[in-house]
């Protein structure tokens, strides 16, 4: 363990700048917060310390209902297997109500990486490349329609593919489709490139 | 209605003969009217115009901080070394970023309905698995911080489960039963309290729990055992406005019997 970083002084450090810089400085507003959450957006980003929303979309608390996982996937709808995503928009749209569902990819993604490094890859993970492939049909998608691709712009593909299919695989939650119906919902595909510095609209599925 | 030269058709004629003369800016156009379309199409009625939040957002984001630390950001597109794989609540309140000012490359997080980690199984929790094996194993993250916090829907959701496991929702109450042993030990220890502190008090248990799933993966064990790795609970509470944070300490002792 590195002996120059202290864990427990950077969570206390950061947490007192919190509070000195936002928490304090609008105290009706976090006291109106804390009765409530009104979330306008339900948002899927990487887990990827480079891709907060709140960072990079330079959101407030309370905006946005966060879900963050390897490589932002949303899988089909599937109690067995993924009940915890299956839980987040469960509760996202039917408690919350939230209005809008964005997806958000992004550049030099690790799990679209390990992705393409498959099957010939020699490493064996118990869960990662189970998980990652949630993606395939976007990879092989991909490859089918761009057999000359390779390297960073055949990963940039997949990972907007991906997104492309996490839209269509939301439709799989009956309470989305519901609510894309009654114009209560929109969904939205998002791509955040930090090579180049930025953020593109890719898809949106509405009424 | 043309009073003075703004319609709509007034643009869109200016911008056909633009590009009649310039026929090099086509692909451009194309692609900004594209990004023009879906924000219009997202207006709602209301005036919440979610792509142009989204838009003014990045913006924000580019202006002051991007453009304004070129050495991290080219050194953060190489890759990231997150010190800290954080699990925090999916709720509008808590994220990371805010609350414990995380900054670009800090913290790998996952976040789901209460700040769950369940126990080790490839089946049923692949997304979990999948994060804390990449954080641990490829990242090499030297902290799993598990957060929890006040007012949790979540935890409010399995404490209202009834004694009889009857389940109301799809996936909600599923989820949340991976928190069952924090109710069951609470509603034993602090049955005297009221409802919500209650709630409070299962809020910090099902940290604890989920500090225990920590352990049922092999590679985290292998970690700590190393002392490459440490867990830390925490609880942020928001209407106090506080912060707390504690160890779990876990170690394998040599052979005691020799």
């Amino acid at each position: 363990m590195s002996t120059t970083f202290d864990p427990i002084q950077r969570i206390n450090d950061g947490f007192e700048q919190f509070k000195i810089n936002e928490f304090n400085k609008d105290p009706d507003y976090y006291r109106q917060l804390a009765q409530k959450q009104q979330p306008k957006f339900l948002m899927f980003a990487c887990s990827d310390s480079r891709v907060s929303p709140t960072n990079i979309l330079n959101l407030r608390p309370g905006e946005a209902f966060m879900a963050r996982n390897i490589a932002n996937l949303v899988p089909v709808s599937n109690k067995e297997r993924y009940s915890d995503i299956g839980a987040i928009i469960e509760y996202a749209v039917e408690t919350l109500n939230v209005e809008v569902i964005l997806v958000i990819g992004h550049s030099r993604c690790g799990g679209i990486e390990r992705l393409l490094a498959l099957p010939d890859d020699e490493t064996s993970y118990d869960f990662l490349d189970d998980w990652v492939s949630v993606a395939e049909p976007a990879k092989q998608r991909v490859i089918a329609e761009n057999p000359d691709a390779s390297g960073e712009e055949l990963q940039t593909l997949v990972e907007k593919a991906s997104v492309l299919d996490s839209l269509k695989n939301l439709l799989s939650y009956p309470y989305v489709q519901s609510g894309i119906e009654a114009n209560t919902l929109q969904l939205l595909g998002g791509y955040y490139d930090f090579v180049r510095g930025n953020f593109q609209i890719l898809e949106t599925v509405t009424v | 209605m043309a009073t003075n030269g703004h319609t709509i058709d007034d643009a869109i004629n200016g911008l056909k003969k633009l590009l009649s003369e310039k026929h090099d800016l086509q692909v451009v156009a194309a692609e900004k009217i594209k990004q023009l379309t879906a924000e219009l199409e997202a207006t709602k009625s209301d005036g919440f115009n979610p792509v142009q939040r989204i838009r003014e957002g990045f913006d924000r984001f580019k202006k002051e901080k991007y453009e304004t630390n070129p050495t991290l950001y080219g050194e953060l597109a190489k890759g990231q070394s997150p010190k800290f794989l954080v699990f925090a609540c999916s709720d509008s309140r808590v994220c990371p970023s805010h609350i414990l000012d995380f900054q670009p490359g800090e913290a790998f997080v996952v976040r789901n309905i209460a700040n769950m980690v369940p126990p080790y199984d490839t089946i049923k929790h692949s997304g979990a698995g999948a994060a804390i094996e990449y954080a641990v194993l490829h990242l090499k993250v030297e902290n799993i911080v598990v957060i929890g916090h006040s007012c949790c829907g979540g935890i409010k959701g399995l404490m209202s489960i009834p004694d009889d496991g009857t389940t109301a929702s799809d996936f909600i109450e599923q989820w949340v039963k991976i928190g069952l042993p924090a109710k069951s030990k609470v509603k034993a220890d602090c049955s005297d309290l009221e409802y919500s502190d209650l709630c409070t008090q299962c809020e910090k248990e099902a940290v604890n729990v989920s500090l225990g799933n920590l352990l049922t993966y092999p590679f985290v064990r292998e970690a700590l055992v190393n002392k490459k790795l440490s867990l830390k609970g925490a609880h942020y509470d928001f209407v106090k406005g506080t912060f707390d944070l504690w160890n779990l300490d876990f170690g394998i002792s040599p052979s005691l019997l020799s």
